[in-house]
């Protein structure tokens, strides 16, 4: 029930949005926004809230604090992606990490991150929840021991997604 | 003095989506692809549609009520662009190491022999 | 000439470079990557005209492009990796 509630009104502040164009809503506009999220609340609402945990409010906060922490290392990624187009110097792998997160949410928002910032892509990911990393420009020093440490390919992004998503 | 803004946006992100097409010649294979193809392509759009909603939440300052419109829908296309990309990425990656795609001159391979 | 007009063409030579990548790729995957590339591209060159023009309805149209480009995306790399559909 609170699943369908939610879906709905989030449909229907989609619908305001997308439906203002500088004027106040007309009444019709209104109702038909009201039926239509209606209907893709039933048909969603199983889909779109699997848990509850991204209903507590302090991982909003969390997300908030992550966001301009992930577009300052977006920026740097596109800077150094534009160095190799230039200079060419490339010296990929795919190595493994273990970063430990258990739920779909924190897995996601991590290989979406790693997938954005400096030099790394992620490839799979497998049952036990490790995850596969291309890596652009490997180091050395992640080489040597064979449970990688995480810190030198995506350093804390690992933390964030605990604390939002675990 | 906002048109300057709006220069600079749509130079960042022209010369993001430039350097994308041109990785995607320059690199050896699918993964480095990749990569200039998913980064570039993500951060030179996102540019291009800030400039687009600066635009029109100024011409809506002016006084142009429908322009508010402009600068709404472009927000929810740089968020789609944000969402999907790096999926859609993380998805090719995976479907060309499982149909045989090695990556090239590679030093370490974690990946190599698990299905 | 309006800026974002030239943008827009600046957009469709990148695309143009992209398109050459579908074309050589040696490999499927190759062609992938490049069509997913222009996707993105084809995505910000609609945001540009809708500005050009000062219609909505293109930005519209770019929105649901770039949710549909994603479906398919998904689609042919599930295909690529010979699961099934």
């Amino acid at each position: 029930m609170f699943a369908f509630i939610a879906t709905t009104i989030f449909c229907f502040i989609l619908w305001l949005l997308f439906t203002f164009n500088g004027d106040i809503w007309g009444i019709d506009e209104i109702i038909a926004g009201i039926i239509l999220s209606l209907i893709a609340g039933v048909a969603s609402a199983k889909i779109f809230i699997k848990d509850y945990k991204l209903a507590n409010p302090v991982r909003w906060l969390f997300i908030l604090a992550y966001l301009p922490r992930f577009f300052y290392e977006m920026a740097k990624a596109n800077f150094d992606v534009a160095y190799r187009v230039i200079t060419g110097k490339i010296k990929p792998g795919i190595v493994k990490i273990s970063p430990n997160l258990k739920s779909d949410i924190s897995i996601t928002i991590l290989a979406n991150s790693i997938t954005l910032t400096p030099g790394t892509l992620s490839v799979d990911v497998d049952d036990e929840k490790n995850l596969y990393v291309h890596w652009i420009n490997v180091k050395d020093e992640a080489l040597r021991k064979m449970p990688r440490d995480y810190k030198s390919v995506c350093s804390t992004f690992p933390d964030w997604a605990r604390r939002i998503g675990e | 003095m906002i048109w300057e803004i709006i220069y600079i946006f749509l130079g960042i992100g022209i010369v993001f989506n430039l350097l994308a097409s041109i990785g995607l010649m320059r690199f050896p294979d699918v993964y480095t692809r990749l990569h200039a193809g998913t980064k570039c392509t993500t951060f030179g759009s996102i540019f291009v549609c800030l400039a687009v909603i600066i635009y029109g939440l100024w011409k809506w300052y002016d006084g142009n009520k429908e322009m508010i419109s402009l600068a709404i829908h472009s927000f929810f296309a740089l968020i789609a662009i944000l969402l999907t990309n790096p999926t859609g990425a993380h998805a090719i990656a995976r479907a060309a190491y499982r149909s045989g795609v090695k990556p090239v001159n590679a030093v370490v391979d974690d990946l190599e022999g698990k299905k | 000439m309006n800026p974002f007009m030239i943008a827009l063409i600046l957009v469709l030579i990148s695309i143009a470079i992209a398109m050459l990548r579908v074309l050589l790729g040696p490999t499927v995957p190759d062609r992938v990557v490049g069509l997913d590339t222009i996707n993105t591209l084809v995505i910000a060159g609609m945001v540009l005209f809708g500005a050009y023009k000062k219609e909505t309805i293109y930005i519209d149209v770019a929105i649901v492009y770039a949710l549909l480009s994603y479906v398919t995306t998904l689609f042919i790399a599930k295909y690529l990796q010979g699961g099934k559909l």
